[in-house]
């Protein structure tokens, strides 16, 4: 180990110009030609801009949310889709190919809270999405683009977990049962077998909400953050059934996202503490505190390539290179 | 004797006076044998009589006719060797003369050989030498006559071979073809093993007695050799005369004769080794320890391991080192030995039987030098501990080594290596001794740790300080364990872990051969965390065994910043910001408000001028209430900031507070650091370096000449209000508190402080005043007895001559100078402190290039 360790690297550019808070951030793979991948960030005024990480400049800015929060972004792996969600209580599906930005379909949510959905598409014409339903705790799974609802996840009376904070639907590699991981209200995460409509197993992660979590299903484990001051490290056995591994502290209380990077390396946290963490992903051994913001960060992402954006309330978001995918 | 050898040219000078009282060195190998058959030179033959017994012996008779036979044949020989030019006639008659060194096909009587050796040998040898020529050995073709004539100076009686050898090779003029081959018949003398015969054969002189002269002959060309040689042939020397190859030779013979030695006492033959303790010692008094003690001591190492004979040897080979060679060979014997057990094998009990010795290592080492290494102490101080008669040695050289460690003279005057030496000395000491043993003594040795620990803590240079810190932590803990444990704070540095390192490394043996001799290992050091709490959770296997990358391609980078953040709003303006300092009781609010005073000071210089004395006051009396990080640097500079915003009023504020009576040690300082950096950032406008010293400032480079003059003509501006209002401060009677006495720390700070503000005063109008006051300050302190204060007042004659310009210092400082001069002289080579030193060079050396811009202006 070096004698003393290098100090904090700086990003490598900063996005101005989103004008408000930003609240999602993506990736969207670098096709067609683009060397770089475009970022998509929506922000609290309810625009969704499209950055060229290569000028450096918002190539687009689609305006389908009547001014209200974008909290999250998600293209389909086919075409050139675009799935936005708004505190408007509306999913908008957009077109972006050839240059067009138009909202082909939407649908209407029921929730008010602050849950991100997810989608689980492998390619084909049909895809699952899972987001907040319309009682308090419940789950609606849709099958798209028909946008029949298939289920409603709603746990048993007994158990009271709050209302779904964050979700993810994940196919695992040996079966082709669709599984929802969702983080709660009262800081547990459950796993969903989406098919039998049941809980397969929960375990308490947090005594505050969980804010974001993120998912490796190779190594089958999963990080999640919430309002209190640790981050949790969790793993799915062959039953299904979650565990605890360990828990680790953090300096300043509030994680508003996690996300693990493509190659599984590293995390990255958002911190309320206007802070981005890096981690090992296997060891969680901290790597790096990037501090540049000026307020909260709500969202970080990776891309394919490894570079780390983070969005946060200073309306700025900030780009990173950090330990390079070999 | 005399009556049997008519010849002149003998080589023995057996009738010589003997230099000294020197009792032949024996070790007895138990039966007294009459002889040692095979044995060279003077032994006695298997007959068991003498050649030198007296006329009268029966023996003589019958010897008569054998002597005068070889007397004969030996005459004739030379006559032929000096004159013949017949070829063949030489080599037979050189022949003929090989029977009397044996080996041949028919040897000549033992007694005729002894008589040749003994009497003809050096005359025939200086005959051969004196032949040699070219022409000479072409007599002969294909060389016939060099090996025969080689063959007499290495196989003949080795000592005489050997001086006649250095003697012609001396005493030849040039370089000459004989010289050559003599030279390169010395390399094969010596390439042949025949040293050890030289030495040997002074090993079996017992029946006789000694030959003093021809001993002291013998050692001086042996040892001298390289001298000698070098001297002789400069560029031509040859490689195997060089010391770096030759000693080490040395070694491997001595060595061997020892082999011998040993395989004669196992014999039960009588042999003295005194010789080659001569040898030895004069080796290391010539100072080539190293080359022949680095041969010998691994060997010894090896053979004394579990042989009492070889033990016994190597230590009366010590013991008869002549005590001016003593001290020599024990430093050489300490630094090479690997360790107390290795020492303790090769010494015995060497310090209880030589007085010399005892006072070498006991007293030298310990105390009058300082040069050695760790290892060595330990070596040493573990040696005096492995045996219960050397014990008490160890603990009379704690009691001393406590003594001086606390001596406030020594402190004061000793350098600071050597008192670093002593802390480790008394360390391992510790370390080595039982707590019965310490018990015993504990009264004498606390009073003088005591002592010590207050003078040193007294001390105003802060290594001083740590290492009295430290001793005194480990000492007293070892001392006296059942009483209170004594903490300092220091700080863990290479030092004090290497201190501790040495305690901690050998846990006290409750035997003394269990002592372990091993070096102390370096503390190994705590994994680093950084800063990151809960971080370095161990890598669990995890349960996916595919993954395999490892950990070491993602450094860390560097999380010092990662700090809990202050909610708590940080007062926007600089009223808030006192009120929030003097009155708050939020102390999230008032250390946010500590955090951002510099910050609001540099913002609004206007707000600062009205409160500006206020200020001064609030942060000079502010106090850390809570552990905020840089507490000290946040008030630091804030006080900076102030000062600078507005110097008039602050300045003077600040310069009276430095003599009020109530004020701590820590404020005074505080102060004259404030003003230094306050001083610094006048002349230089713009920032301060981020991280400003917290420590003694001192004199910064000379200014870079690149400065825009019109910047420049600011600056002076700028200086001349503020420098001014300093120094006429500064410079009045020093009353007001105990500044001569017991705060000697802090004056040596007000020393570097005047000597820093003289300097940033440079080409201002009042530099020269405060020149000639600083110079008179100086002057009335400059015995000062702390080093630290000295510093200060050396560093401040140095700003005086950088700043004053040079006409003016003739002009108006001119006696002041030439007073310095010889002052500062002395200092420079007298003074105990390194650094003191260091300064008055530096000072000298601005005093002399002011005497060189004065020459040319001096009338020739």
């Amino acid at each position: 180990m070096a004698a003393s360790p290098l100090p904090p690297p700086d990003p490598c550019f900063v996005l101005r110009g989103a004008q408000s808070a930003v609240h999602a951030l993506h990736f969207f793979g670098g096709a067609q030609g683009q060397v770089h991948p475009l970022l998509l960030s929506g922000s609290l005024s309810g625009l969704v801009h499209i950055w060229s990480l290569q000028t450096r400049r918002a190539v687009a800015t689609l305006d389908g949310h009547g001014g209200q929060c974008v909290t999250w972004l998600q293209t389909l792996p086919q075409g050139r889709q675009l799935l936005s969600q708004g505190r408007d209580l509306k999913l908008c599906l957009w077109d972006l190919a050839e240059g067009r930005n138009t909202v082909v379909d939407s649908v209407p949510l029921e929730s008010m809270g602050f849950c991100r959905s997810s989608i689980l598409a492998g390619g084909q014409e049909r895809w699952m999405l899972a987001m907040p339903g319309r009682g308090n705790d419940e789950v609606q799974i849709l099958e798209m683009p028909s946008k029949t609802s298939v289920c409603t996840l709603k746990p048993e009376a007994d158990a009271k977990p709050g209302m779904p904070m964050c979700l993810e639907l994940w196919q695992a590699d040996s079966s082709p049962r669709p599984l929802l991981l969702a983080g709660y209200e009262d800081g547990s995460v459950a796993l969903w077998d989406v098919s039998e409509r049941k809980v397969c197993s929960r375990v308490a992660c947090h005594t505050e909400p969980v804010m974001g979590f993120d998912f490796d299903s190779q190594k089958a484990r999963g990080v999640s953050g919430s309002a209190e001051k640790a981050l949790a490290v969790w793993s799915l056995d062959e039953q299904q059934a979650l565990q605890m591994c360990r828990t680790h502290e953090l300096t300043n209380p509030g994680i508003a996202d996690v996300k693990i990077r493509p190659d599984r390396k590293i995390l990255a946290t958002a911190g309320w503490d206007h802070r981005v963490r890096v981690f090992h992903w296997r060891t969680m051994k901290p790597l790096a505190v990037l501090s540049f913001h000026s307020a909260t960060i709500h969202c970080v992402a990776f891309a394919t390539d490894g570079l780390l954006a983070a969005g946060s309330g200073d309306q700025r978001i900030s780009i990173w290179s950090l330990y390079p995918i070999a | 004797m005399g009556s049997s050898c008519p010849e002149v040219s003998q080589p023995r000078p057996r009738t010589a006076c003997r230099t000294g009282p020197r009792r032949p060195c024996r070790i007895s190998g138990g039966i007294a044998a009459a002889g040692r058959p095979g044995a060279r030179g003077e032994t006695p033959g298997p007959s068991g009589g003498s050649v030198a017994v007296s006329p009268e012996s029966p023996m003589d008779s019958r010897m008569d006719p054998a002597v005068s036979a070889v007397r004969l044949t030996v005459r004739e020989a030379v006559h032929t060797l000096s004159s013949s030019e017949d070829g063949d006639r030489i080599l037979s008659t050189l022949g003929s003369l090989k029977r009397y060194l044996g080996g041949a096909e028919n040897p000549a009587l033992p007694g005729e050989q002894e008589e040749f050796a003994r009497m003809h040998f050096s005359a025939l040898l200086r005959c051969l030498v004196g032949r040699l020529s070219p022409a000479w050995l072409e007599l002969l073709p294909g060389g016939q006559l060099e090996a025969p004539w080689a063959s007499f100076f290495l196989e003949g009686p080795a000592d005489q071979a050997f001086l006649v050898l250095m003697e012609s090779i001396e005493g030849m003029a040039g370089p000459s073809f004989r010289l050559m081959k003599m030279v390169q018949l010395l390399a094969q003398f010596l390439g042949a093993g025949r040293v050890a015969a030289v030495m040997e054969s002074q090993c079996w002189q017992l029946a006789e007695p000694a030959f003093p002269l021809l001993q002291e002959t013998l050692l001086a060309k042996l040892v001298g050799l390289p001298d000698h040689l070098g001297n002789r042939l400069q560029r031509e020397n040859l490689a195997a005369f060089l010391p770096q190859n030759y000693f080490p030779l040395l070694g491997e013979e001595l060595l061997r004769v020892l082999q011998a030695v040993v395989d004669s006492l196992r014999g039960g033959w009588d042999c003295s080794i005194s010789f080659l303790s001569q040898v030895l010692g004069k080796a290391c008094v010539h100072g080539r320890q190293k080359e022949i003690l680095g041969v010998l001591v691994p060997q010894l190492m090896a053979l004394t391991q579990g042989n009492c004979l070889w033990q016994r040897v190597c230590w009366r080979l010590v013991e008869c080192v002549p005590d001016r060679a003593m001290e020599a060979l024990l430093t050489g014997l300490v630094e090479a030995a690997s360790g107390p057990e290795v020492l303790s094998r090769l010494l015995g009990n060497l310090v209880m039987k030589s007085k010399k010795a005892r006072f070498v290592m006991t007293r030298k080492i310990l105390f009058l030098q300082y040069r050695y290494s760790t290892p060595m102490l330990q070596s040493l101080l573990g040696y005096l501990a492995m045996d219960s008669q050397r014990r008490p040695l160890l603990v009379q050289a704690l009691k001393e080594l406590l003594e001086t460690w606390g001596s406030s003279s020594a402190i004061r005057h000793a350098p600071l290596p050597q008192q670093r030496y002593v802390s480790k000395a008394v360390l391992i000491c510790l370390a080595n001794l039982r707590e019965a043993e310490l018990r015993d003594s504990r009264d004498e040795l606390l009073a003088s740790l005591m002592a010590g620990v207050k003078s040193r803590l007294d001390s105003s240079l802060p290594a001083v300080r740590r290492l009295g810190m430290i001793v005194a932590e480990v000492a007293s803990a070892r001392i006296h364990p059942e009483g209170p444990p004594l903490r300092f704070q220091y700080e863990d540095d290479e030092l004090s872990r290497e201190l501790l390192a040495l305690v901690a490394a050998q846990p006290v043996a409750d035997s003394p051969s269990e002592a372990s001799p091993a070096v102390a290992p370096v503390a190994a050091e705590a994994p680093d965390r950084g800063s990151t709490e809960g971080g370095g959770i161990p890598a669990q296997a995890e349960g996916a065994g595919s993954d395999l990358d490892s950990d070491d391609d993602l450094v860390p980078y560097d999380m010092s910043g990662d700090q809990e953040l202050k909610s708590s709003k940080a007062p926007a303006y600089l009223r808030d910001c006192v009120e929030a300092l003097t009155s708050s009781e939020d102390w999230e609010r008032w250390e946010a408000a500590l955090q951002a005073v510099e910050g609001l000071i540099v913002r609004s210089p206007a707000a600062t001028r009205e409160v500006s004395v206020e200020l001064a006051k609030v942060l000079l009396h502010l106090e850390e209430k809570t552990s905020v990080v840089g507490f000290e640097v946040l008030r630091q500079r804030a006080l900076v900031a102030v000062v600078v915003t507005d110097p008039a009023p602050v300045a003077e504020y600040l310069t009276s507070q430095f003599y009020a009576i109530n004020f701590s040690l820590r404020q005074r300082m505080d102060i004259l650091d404030v003003l230094t950096l306050a001083a610094q950032e006048l002349s230089r406008p713009g920032r301060l370096p981020k991280a400003a010293q917290v420590g003694s400032p001192s004199p910064a480079s000379p200014s870079s000449s690149t400065e825009a003059p019109a910047w420049r003509v600011v600056v002076e501006e700028r200086i001349r209000n503020k420098t001014r209002r300093f120094s006429q401060h500064f410079d009045r009677p020093l009353v007001t508190f105990d500044l001569l006495g017991e705060d000697q720390l802090v004056l040596g700070r007000l020393a570097h402080t005047l000597g820093a503000m003289m300097y940033l005063a440079v080409n201002t109008t009042v530099a020269v005043p405060m020149g000639k006051a600083l110079l008179e300050f100086v002057w009335t302190l400059r015995f000062h007895g702390d080093a630290y204060v000295r510093q200060g007042l050396l560093s401040a004659v140095s700003a005086v001559l950088l700043s004053v310009p040079t006409a003016r210092l003739l002009t108006d400082l001119p006696d002041e100078l030439l007073e310095a001069g010889p002052w500062l002289a002395d200092v420079a080579e007298q003074d105990s402190d390194e650094d003191c030193r260091v300064l008055a060079v530096k000072a000298l050396l601005l005093l002399e290039k002011l005497k060189d811009t004065l020459l040319p202006l001096t009338p020739p």
